[in-house]
């Protein structure tokens, strides 16, 4: 395979340019389901236009996200956004069949997956789809979501990098073990505290060997994990400034886990909001935050945080003077700010929204939109922004989150891309066939042979 | 009984192991199978080198297919029972309700190894089975089929009320580690609803047979064949399909099949001869099972066989049932959408909490 990358060094190099992927959500208020132009969130051809366009636009990858149990809302499923979605590695499957070149990633969590099974759907997938799979690594661990796996919630939450990362390296081992193409096996042989492996693979390498990891933690632990084990981060630092400090942040670790200044790549969450015009880009703005969260959301929203029903408060008037409901915050589950602080919080909201004079519903946009992660503006304007990015390495890409699906990456592909390509921060091709071309990733070192259990003669 | 079912037209399955892990090879035997006139593409997920995860190869057919089900292995004693049924549930969305599921029961004591699991043996491998069935049934019927109502006026993107938890535990005597399965699923219901079960008749003693939609039958030879079939169809009775299963290697490309040498699981009937002779044996057959499912002992060759001798002249008798555009497997297998067992039922997710 024809391999663009950089070679191994202690000093960062910008690559002048930026990748796309799309992250199909599937929950959550992003997705906007009110418009006319909303479409399924389950039907196939709503997966297949989204992964087909964003070939087009010669995106990186499509990712998937997990759904392990639905959010709550005080008590009860949440009914208020989109809800509900496929597993991640059979529609990707199902995509690799009617696109060539995307990356297909896969979020997939640790502590509810086997190591062994997991790293065998996930070479599966590798296999299948000519060598496009990738990994995001997430770590959930509560007993909440626990209790619809056998697995259960068991893991301390101090731990969870430890046994990610073993699961990790178990992972690693199982992708690495086929000395040729054709075999033979080396042992798998892995015992630890939460979990024992002891498995002779039986898949091969892929065409770009194994499958890329992303990771999304952003706490100190899962920085240094990411440095340590990633090739890309998903990560929360969209802003020109926060993804400037996060580079160079990120290229100390790396640096620090024994590997090169570009060895982890940076793509954080985004949401692009582009018209011919800057002035067109801003009434969209509105209407789409207008869509994203409507009257009850903005309502909802308060009542994660308050514990309690709030629907006799005007979604235009000011923010409720009752206090929150302790005790039952708790009970709301996948988001939400729980315990004490809830009184605290409140106070310092009633005083905000008070001091600028923002409705329930203007309280709750600026609070849950992405504001630091949204690029508005015209066409031009955007390509100018994403080119400055390019030119510093401030990032490698953006994971773009549509608000629309599956029409939300036209405008994007249609006129942001050419742009882009026009500014030379764009790539005007696919570079190869697999994932790890598309993004300039070196091909792994393959693991010693002392790693194995046993080496077969 | 048998004379009912000679009046009814059969099915056939094949299963594609062999095609390889490449996708355009995967591609290319489902389509012939398709373009043969099967009914069904099955696919195993034996461990055994080189061979890509089951479900994922039938998911990768979806989009590339038209009419055929497509029905994977997946385990039931080594994996998450809710990965499996939103696994199934995907696969159903990508295929255009055209997805089944032939449940095993893991023995081999490597597979315990691999996920460190200590084995299960005997009767354990049963119960966990019905287990996970009954996890992934009750999942499929978590969301109502109106449980997305996308209602602007009120703001609601679903209707709580028709979505359920599953609140399943492990039966009491269960002989392995005992778990439970809170729910609702995290997609909504399949577009069949329940996509069909289907449970070798090895499990029969441990899965109710009102948990099952078909039972794949095994003999000796092919002679044992259709008594077992009957033998089958009088424990499970008429809505359940019984599938007889064969192996087998025809004469092909100037060669004999006895001469092709090919190597057989044991275990299963085995039919080695000429096209005319497997066509008359299953016509035969197809009068006392409702499908027969094919274990072709070299994938491409044997399938060119199939599709150019066999199954047209099985058409021609009127052996098969019609292939129908934009059917699901339910309708291949003669049963109806059924409504979701908490349709009517009160206590939707979350209420009396």
């Amino acid at each position: 395979m024809t391999q663009h990358t950089r070679a191994k060094s202690d000093v960062f190099t910008p690559s002048g340019q930026i990748q796309f992927g799309v992250f199909f959500q599937g929950v959550n208020s992003g997705t906007i389901w009110k418009a006319l132009e909303s479409g399924s969130q389950t039907d196939f051809e709503s997966f297949r236009r989204v992964a087909q366009t964003a070939e087009r636009g010669l995106f990186a990858a499509f990712f998937l996200g997990e759904g392990l149990r639905l959010r709550e809302h005080l008590g009860r499923p949440h009914a208020l956004d989109v809800v509900g979605r496929p597993d991640a590695q059979t529609m990707l499957a199902a995509l690799a069949s009617v696109t060539k070149n995307i990356g297909l990633v896969a979020t997939q969590n640790t502590t509810y997956n086997d190591p062994a099974d997991l790293a065998h759907r996930l070479a599966s997938l590798d296999l299948i789809s000519g060598g496009r799979a990738a990994w995001n690594i997430v770590t959930t661990d509560n007993a909440w979501t626990g209790a619809n796996f056998r697995r259960g919630g068991y893991l301390d939450h101090a731990d969870r990098y430890k046994h990610a990362e073993a699961f990790v390296e178990t992972a690693k081992l199982i992708w690495d073990s086929w000395e040729t193409p054709d075999g033979p096996a080396r042992r798998v042989h892995h015992e630890g505290r939460h979990y024992t492996v002891d498995v002779t693979p039986r898949l091969p390498r892929s065409a770009q060997y194994r499958p890329v990891l992303f990771q999304a933690g952003d706490s100190p632990e899962g920085r240094n994990f990411a440095a340590r084990q990633a090739d890309v981060i998903f990560s929360a630092h969209p802003k020109f400034d926060d993804a400037v400090a996060f580079r160079k942040d990120l290229v100390e670790r790396s640096l620090a886990a024994g590997r090169g200044a570009n060895a982890v790549q940076i793509m954080p969450a985004s949401e692009f909001i582009l018209a011919p015009t800057a002035a067109e880009a801003a009434e969209k703005k509105e209407w789409v935050r207008s869509l994203q969260i409507g009257p009850q959301q903005a309502v909802a929203y308060l009542e994660q945080f308050w514990g309690r029903e709030l629907s006799a408060y005007d979604p235009d008037g000011p923010l409720p003077e009752i206090d929150p409901v302790v005790e039952e915050t708790s009970e709301t589950r996948g988001s939400g700010f729980h315990g004490a602080k809830a009184r605290q919080l409140a106070d310092q909201w009633r005083a905000e929204a008070k001091d600028k004079g923002l409705s329930i519903r203007q309280f709750v946009t600026s609070k849950t939109a992405r504001t630091d992660a949204t690029f508005t503006g015209s066409y031009t304007a955007v390509a100018d922004q994403l080119a400055g990015y390019a030119r510093v390495g401030a990032v490698d890409g953006f994971n773009i989150s549509p608000w629309l699906v599956p029409s939300g990456l036209d405008d994007i592909v249609n006129h942001l891309v050419p742009e882009l390509q026009e500014r030379g921060v764009y790539p005007t091709e696919y570079r190869g066939a697999t994932l790890r071309e598309h993004l300039g990733l070196e091909l792994p070192v393959r693991l010693p042979d002392g790693a194995f259990a046993e080496v077969r003669a | 009984m048998t004379a009912e079912h000679a009046a009814r037209p059969g099915f056939l399955a094949i299963e594609l192991d062999g095609a390889g892990w490449d996708g355009a090879d995967l591609t290319r035997a489902v389509l012939a199978a398709e373009s043969a006139g099967f009914h069904a593409a099955t696919f195993t997920d034996a461990p055994g080198p080189g061979r890509t995860n089951a479900l994922q190869r039938a998911a990768f057919a979806g989009p590339v297919s038209r009419t055929i089900a497509l029905v994977p292995e997946i385990d039931t004693v080594y994996t998450e029972p809710f990965h499996v049924s939103t696994q199934l549930a995907s696969l159903d969305y990508v295929s255009g309700g055209r997805a089944g599921w032939i449940v095993t029961a893991a023995e081999s004591p490597e597979a315990a190894a691999a996920v460190g699991r200590s084995s299960v043996t005997g009767p354990a491998l049963g119960q966990e089975a019905a287990a996970s069935i009954e996890v992934s049934r009750r999942l499929w019927d978590s969301w109502e089929d109106d449980a997305v109502i996308r209602d602007v006026a009120t703001g609601r993107y679903i209707d709580v009320d028709k979505l359920h938890y599953a609140d399943f535990e492990t039966p009491a005597g269960f002989a392995g580690a005992g778990y439970s399965v809170k729910g609702p699923s995290i997609i909504p219901r399949p577009l069949q609803g329940q996509p069909p079960v289907l449970v070798p008749a090895s499990l029969l003693d441990a899965v109710a047979v009102d948990a099952l939609d078909a039972v794949l039958v095994s003999a000796p030879t092919p002679e044992l064949l259709a008594a077992e079939v009957r033998d089958v169809r009088a424990r499970v009775g008429a809505p359940v399909s019984v599938i007889a299963e064969l192996e087998v290697v025809l004469d092909a490309r100037g060669q004999a099949a006895a001469a092709r040498g090919a190597s057989f699981d044991g275990g299963r009937a085995a039919y080695a001869g000429s096209a005319a002779g497997l066509t008359d044996f299953l016509a035969d057959l197809l009068k006392e099972a409702d499908g027969v499912r094919l274990h072709p002992a070299s994938l491409f060759v044997d399938l060119e066989e199939l599709g150019r001798l066999v199954l047209p002249e099985l058409r021609r008798r009127g052996a098969l049932r019609p292939v129908v555009q934009d059917g699901t497997f339910r309708g291949l297998l003669g049963l109806d959408r059924p409504a979701s067992r908490y349709a009517t039922a009160a206590a939707p997710a979350g209420a009396g909490k």
